[in-house]
């Protein structure tokens, strides 16, 4: 047994860590959200040759096929940076979904593609993702439901709360697969998308307590850093505590997701409690950091936002733990 | 990552369950802390230490089986999921032996820890007093030098399991010149010696789950200090860390009341999305805190950390007995086995330090903020 990265993969995340600090991506956002993908592409495009974008693709097609534990640590660092665009769907769900249905001629089109990080994939699977994410910057946009896997046509544009997030409508296009596997083939990808999705989560809340320390540690009032205050010290503990305790059940749910048959209860309860401490996070960073935290031009607002469209994306708390106890009481 | 069990840990696993299948005690024992709890939990401990199951991490020479760390999980697990009595002899076996195990003598190893295995010698912490809990510095009860030991005074409160033990372990005051850390000696006594008054206190739930203990220029000889005398602190530390940490909360225990939690929600009736979305998150809780100690064996955590699993799972067994409470409504009135879980864990944010305390220790010394107080 062991649930703890393993020597390469802590260097794997120290690595994308690095990249991703020099790669400015706050800028990369700002242009982002401007509706230029550009930056964002090149980004994308630095991190496939890093190994990121094949991670869910099988050395046949060009990919690692490195797993589910390498794929939440990837998604942990993307997080963390509050990377714009479909992540969880290019990074995760599409490859497996893509996979799943065992469709060569389709593998033989996209895979390699994904895996080089030369296609960014979106998308739609309702009722946990009734839109397609950022479709407009996307070569490739599925629609996933019960009963088939589409191309989808894309319609009319959202904006999210999320400013550097674009929401399309979509509607059924070419069908690519039908019937039960089609139906397990979807099931499955959502469950890597979501696991995905964790660990943005657990990423993102972890800056944000970083950032909430820092300020503490500097910002003075009443003549003292305010990190001396009880309730600030109090406050930031319970997010450490909350986030310390959420990792060992994304990692668990990294290793039961590709073949337990606890799966499904795995997968929903890493969301849950992701979604949860990364929540809680965003709550005590825009606290401890004031007004400052609340403009646009301090930036801590992309991870604020991103956590709270993740956490309502890929599933509701409410959908998945109504998921957890199904498996239980099942 | 992985969760592969290899078969050895499977086989041991496996005995474990078989042995506690057969032996477990039907329906619930007395409470630990009455007369009659005292000696029925007593030849229950005797039964596992025949068994070699009392403490399995131990080295063979004390009783235990030496099996690393990832098995005594698993026998914590196999031992809550049986619903198997809870360990009166607890405060020995995982706060005063790891103690003597790293900083005893082979002597004091010798001669205390096979009657504490067999439950014989029954043994109380006694940290707290009066002016000092949380903040254990503030010791005040003396040890005064005397011919081939000390001679103990002063009062210590909220001594666990005192009121039925043998024997207590605490910390004293050996040297009044010295500052608040130092001058502290790690002391073990006997609760019947001369001098010794013990008065026990009714809990919430109403047991006598700890007590008052008064000493009156009561005798302990040399062999009976642990560690090097004003040394007590580093020593004490050291126990306090076993204290917080997991050896007396062992994921096992969250896990079975869980799973309790969900059985019970499945049975009962006016089952409202809220009150589930508690039940899994009381589950979820104690999956986390499961996972959390397994990745422990691999990245040995901080000296710190302690305080992030006590704060962990001392608010996680609130939720989950508040939880059962609503689930059961008006019947939990009566419903012994959850009133007294919950009873039992109002006490957990307050014992091993006050989850204040802790969060200011996760504060300063994990996240690095500034310190609050001068400590």
């Amino acid at each position: 047994m062991r649930l703890v990265p393993t020597a390469e993969q802590d260097r794997f995340a120290a690595v994308l860590h690095d990249l991703l600090s020099a790669a400015d991506v706050p800028a990369v956002a700002e242009r982002w959200a401007q509706g230029d993908a550009a930056p964002g592409r090149a980004v994308w495009s630095r991190l496939a040759d890093a190994g990121v974008a094949g991670l869910a693709v099988p050395e046949r097609w060009g990919g690692t096929d490195a797993g589910a534990a390498d794929l939440v640590i990837a998604a942990e660092e993307l997080g963390h940076h509050a990377v714009p665009g479909p992540v969880a769907e290019t990074l995760a769900a599409v490859p497996a979904l893509l996979l799943a249905l065992g469709d060569d001629r389709l593998c033989d089109k996209w895979l390699p593609e994904l895996a080089a990080g030369r296609v960014v994939a979106a998308l739609a699977a309702p009722p946990w993702l009734p839109y397609a994410t950022d479709a407009h910057a996307a070569d490739l946009v599925l629609l996933a439901g019960d009963d088939a896997v589409r191309l989808a046509r894309t319609g009319a544009a959202h904006a999210s709360m999320d400013y550097t997030r674009r929401l399309f409508e979509v509607s059924p296009g070419g069908v690519l697969a039908t019937g039960p596997d089609a139906a397990a083939a979807v099931a499955r990808a959502l469950d890597l998308g979501v696991l995905a999705a964790a660990a943005q989560l657990l990423g993102a809340g972890c800056a944000l307590l970083e950032a909430a320390v820092a300020h503490a540690r500097t910002r003075v009032q009443f003549g003292r850093p305010i990190g001396r205050f009880q309730a600030v010290q109090h406050k930031l503990a319970e997010v450490a505590v909350a986030l310390e305790f959420a990792r060992p059940l994304l990692h668990a749910a990294a290793v039961t997701v590709g073949s337990a048959d606890t799966a499904a209860r795995d997968v929903s309860a890493a969301k849950v409690a992701c979604g949860s401490a990364a929540h809680q996070a965003a709550r005590a960073a825009l606290q401890v950091h004031g007004a400052i935290g609340y403009t646009r031009e301090h930036g801590l607002g992309r991870w604020l936002t991103k956590v709270r469209v993740l956490t309502l994306t890929w599933g509701t708390a409410a959908q998945h733990r109504a998921r957890v106890m199904a498996e239980l009481t099942r | 990552m992985n969760l592969d069990l290899d078969a050895a840990a499977c086989a041991f696993r496996d005995e474990v369950r078989d042995w506690l299948a057969a032996n477990v005690p039907a329906g619930r024992l007395p409470s630990v802390d009455t007369p009659q709890g005292d000696a029925a939990h007593r030849a229950w401990e005797r039964r596992l230490a025949d068994a070699g199951l009392a403490v399995v991490s131990w080295p063979l020479e004390y009783g235990g089986r030496a099996v690393p760390p990832l098995h005594a999980l698993l026998f914590e697990e196999e031992y809550h999921a049986a619903g198997a009595p809870a360990r009166i002899g607890q405060n020995g076996l995982f706060l005063l032996a790891p103690t003597l195990l790293r900083h005893g003598t082979p002597a004091q190893r010798d001669r205390i820890l096979p009657p504490m295995v067999r439950a014989d010698e029954v043994w109380a912490q006694a940290w707290s007093e009066p002016e000092a809990g949380s903040d254990l510095a503030a010791i005040r009860s003396r040890g005064r030098r005397t011919d081939g030991g000390w001679l103990l005074s002063g009062q210590k409160t909220w001594s666990s399991r005192a009121a039925v033990a043998d024997r207590a372990f605490g910390l004293f005051r050996t040297d009044p010149q010295a500052s608040r850390h130092r001058g502290l000696t790690c002391v073990m006594f006997d609760l019947r010696a001369p001098g010794v008054t013990v008065r026990p206190i009714r809990q919430l739930d109403g047991d006598p789950g700890f007590a008052e203990i008064f000493l009156d220029d009561v005798f302990v000889p040399d062999s009976d200090v642990i560690g090097e005398p004003g040394d007590g602190w580093r020593v004490a530390m050291s126990t306090a860390g076993h204290e917080r940490g997991q050896t007396l909360r062992s994921p096992g225990r969250f896990l079975a009341a869980a799973e309790r939690l969900v059985a019970l929600w499945r049975s009962g009736d006016g089952r409202d999305a809220a009150t589930r979305n508690r039940v899994v998150d009381a589950w979820i809780g104690a999956q986390a805190y499961r996972m959390h100690t397994f990745a422990a064996l691999d990245a040995p955590a901080g000296p710190f950390a302690a305080s992030a699993t006590k704060l962990f799972w001392s608010e996680l067994d609130v939720a989950l007995h508040e939880t059962a409470l609503d689930v059961l409504g008006a019947r939990a009135e009566t419903d012994a086995a959850w009133t007294d879980g919950y009873l039992f864990a109002l006490a957990g944010p307050i014992y091993a330090g006050t989850n204040e305390v802790h969060r200011g220790i996760v504060a300063e010394r994990m996240l690095g903020l500034p310190r609050e107080v001068a400590r």
